[in-house]
């Protein structure tokens, strides 16, 4: 039984990190709140005064909104599938007995270790660079004709430069989860005459099902924030930009403080719904 | 039971997880080669793989260029500090919250989770002008801050997880011998916290070293790190593919190395706990 001292001791031990991440939290948001209603232009003549509910409406009214929906909704959904399903599958890949296991492990793992602006800069260049890229190399190999990928497909490159920095989290926490998988239920299903495809369907897939929902739920959280893959590839061009990378641009490129933080309202409430669902998962697993 | 696994299926696993691991692992491979290569030999076609003259040239000219030292120091001030700074923190809230829970615990817990959900872009010019107004913008007091804020909830959780493993009837009967809340966390806890307290701090370390949000949008001469340096990469000028892999296998080499040691502890820490 804790005492009535060491419980005001843990309250205020406990003091610093609620005031800093409350002040964190509350004063940026107050903020944003606040400039959202108001007319605010640094470059042309501060605030302007009360806007209402103007810069909610304009935000979703202007051209750019919709597009910009849409290109954080293609990236978001395609990466989340595409490191889904190879991250079940190496994970699976991973769990079999093999020689230099951990090696392999290391070598899928590095992408996730690797800072986005270098993984971005190394894809745009490498890789993707219509003329040097090894792309392009690969492409006349095969007499075709090298793509420009950044600008003539630039969604597919942008999700797969993501894909790639992710599927490694993703394997990684399925593996943890593949590991432990209870094998004598395998085995018995295995005897039982449980073909490969059905043991996966009916053991594996759902033994997977709460790490696949949190790799969804994290992964979601970050990758609605994307932002240094966009800044330094495309820096927004040709349809990539997304919700995050268009707030910033209001408010950094054109310094429309008002406008730019209703669209920083509509983030948070975005993010926030999808966080809801995570805290509950993660809430109930405190529990046990 | 172990299952038997004959050699053959075992040669099978080993030459498709190899398959892929190469191939996953390519990019990375090809930037520290390309590095080696001069400008000329980077662009050749076809490709030249293993058959250049390796040459540390590169290295040369891109830490004299761009004054990579600075970088790497702000990278190391901004990563480290922001760690120490928030084990400071958390390390007594995580202390209290997993040996005096009480109940509005989870409810903290939880909530400090949320905070770590908040868009960053949303908050992005409240951040900027208070930090004009403080005088923190460009400044690694103001980054310090910033990174240790973003990643505390994280902290937090971490330390938790650990912390709540470390068996209470050691801490009670240590306080039957009539131990003091000093002697208890000195001599008692620290010792049994120090292997969770390691995985957090390089955990934590990795993450604000990767940090490319906040650290593009609020340096730029004075505290700007290595994702700014490689940033600065972006709009090349005549041949620079050697150089662009000079400069970047100088910015992971690091960070690789610690994060090959952190494994373990990265599926922990990202899934607050949520993953065993």
């Amino acid at each position: 039984m804790a005492t009535k001292a060491s419980r005001s001791a843990a309250r205020i031990m406990m003091a610093p990190a609620v005031v800093l991440l409350l002040g964190w939290m509350l004063v940026p948001l107050l903020m944003t709140l606040w400039f959202s209603f108001r007319n605010y232009l640094p470059l042309r003549g501060g605030d302007l005064g009360w806007a209402g509910f103007d810069n909610y409406v304009r935000f979703v009214s202007s051209s750019a909104f919709w597009p910009s929906i849409q290109a954080t909704l293609v990236i978001v959904g395609s990466v989340l599938v595409i490191t889904l399903v190879f991250g079940i599958l190496l994970a699976l890949l991973l769990d079999q007995p093999m020689w230099g296991q951990g090696i392999v492990r290391i070598l899928v793992i590095a992408p996730f270790f690797v800072m986005p602006t270098v993984s971005a800069l190394v894809w745009k260049n490498m890789f993707m660079d219509p003329v040097n890229g090894l792309f392009a190399h690969l492409w006349r190999f095969f007499g075709a004709d090298p793509i420009s990928w950044l600008s003539d497909a630039s969604m597919p490159s942008i999700v797969m430069i993501v894909s790639w920095q992710w599927l490694p989290f993703a394997t990684l926490i399925l593996l943890t989860a593949v590991q432990s998988l209870d094998g004598e239920q395998l085995e018995a299903a295995e005897m039982d005459g449980a073909t490969k495809l059905k043991r996966f369907y009916f053991i594996i897939l759902p033994h997977l099902g709460r790490a696949i929902t949190i790799v969804i739920l994290i992964q979601t959280i970050f990758l609605l924030a994307i932002f240094a893959e966009i800044f330094v590839t495309t820096g927004g061009a040709f349809g990539t930009r997304t919700l995050s990378y268009l707030i910033f641009q209001r408010v950094l490129e054109s310094q429309n403080i008002g406008l730019g933080s209703a669209g920083g309202v509509y983030a948070i409430i975005l993010a926030n719904i999808v966080a809801i669902f995570l805290m509950r998962i993660v809430g109930k697993n405190l529990d046990n | 039971m172990a299952r038997a696994v004959t050699s053959r299926r075992k040669l099978i696993n080993t030459t498709a997880a190899w398959a892929v691991g190469l191939l996953i692992f390519f990019p990375i491979l090809w930037t520290i080669l390309t590095s080696f290569k001069t400008e000329a030999q980077a662009i050749a076609a076809p490709p030249l793989f293993l058959n250049f003259d390796w040459t540390l040239e590169n290295y040369g000219v891109v830490m004299e260029r761009s004054n990579y030292a600075r970088f790497l120091w702000n990278s190391i001030l901004i990563a480290g500090g922001s760690t120490i700074l928030g084990l400071l923190v958390a390390v007594p809230a995580a202390w209290s919250m997993a040996f005096v829970p009480s109940r509005r615990t989870k409810d903290i817990l939880l909530w400090m989770l949320s905070t770590k959900m908040l868009p960053a872009v949303g908050v992005l010019y409240p951040i900027y002008l208070l930090f004009i107004q403080l005088g923190l913008l460009d400044s690694r007091a103001g980054l310090i801050i910033v990174m240790m804020l973003i990643n505390l909830p994280i902290i937090v959780w971490m330390l938790y997880t650990y912390f709540r493993e470390i068996p209470v009837d050691i801490l009670e009967a240590a306080r039957m011998d009539g131990a003091s809340l000093k002697s208890e966390i000195l001599y008692v806890l620290t010792p049994m916290a120090i292997p969770g307290i390691a995985s957090t701090m390089l955990l934590n370390f990795i993450l604000a070293w990767n940090e490319a949000f906040w650290t593009l949008n609020l340096t730029s001469v004075n505290a700007a790190p290595l994702t700014a340096f490689i940033a600065s990469y972006s709009s090349p000028e005549g041949l620079f593919f050697a150089k662009l892999s000079a400069a970047s296998t100088m910015a992971i080499a690091p960070i690789l190395i610690l994060g090959w040691f952190s494994q373990k502890q990265l599926v922990r820490g990202l899934t607050f706990g949520a993953v065993k």
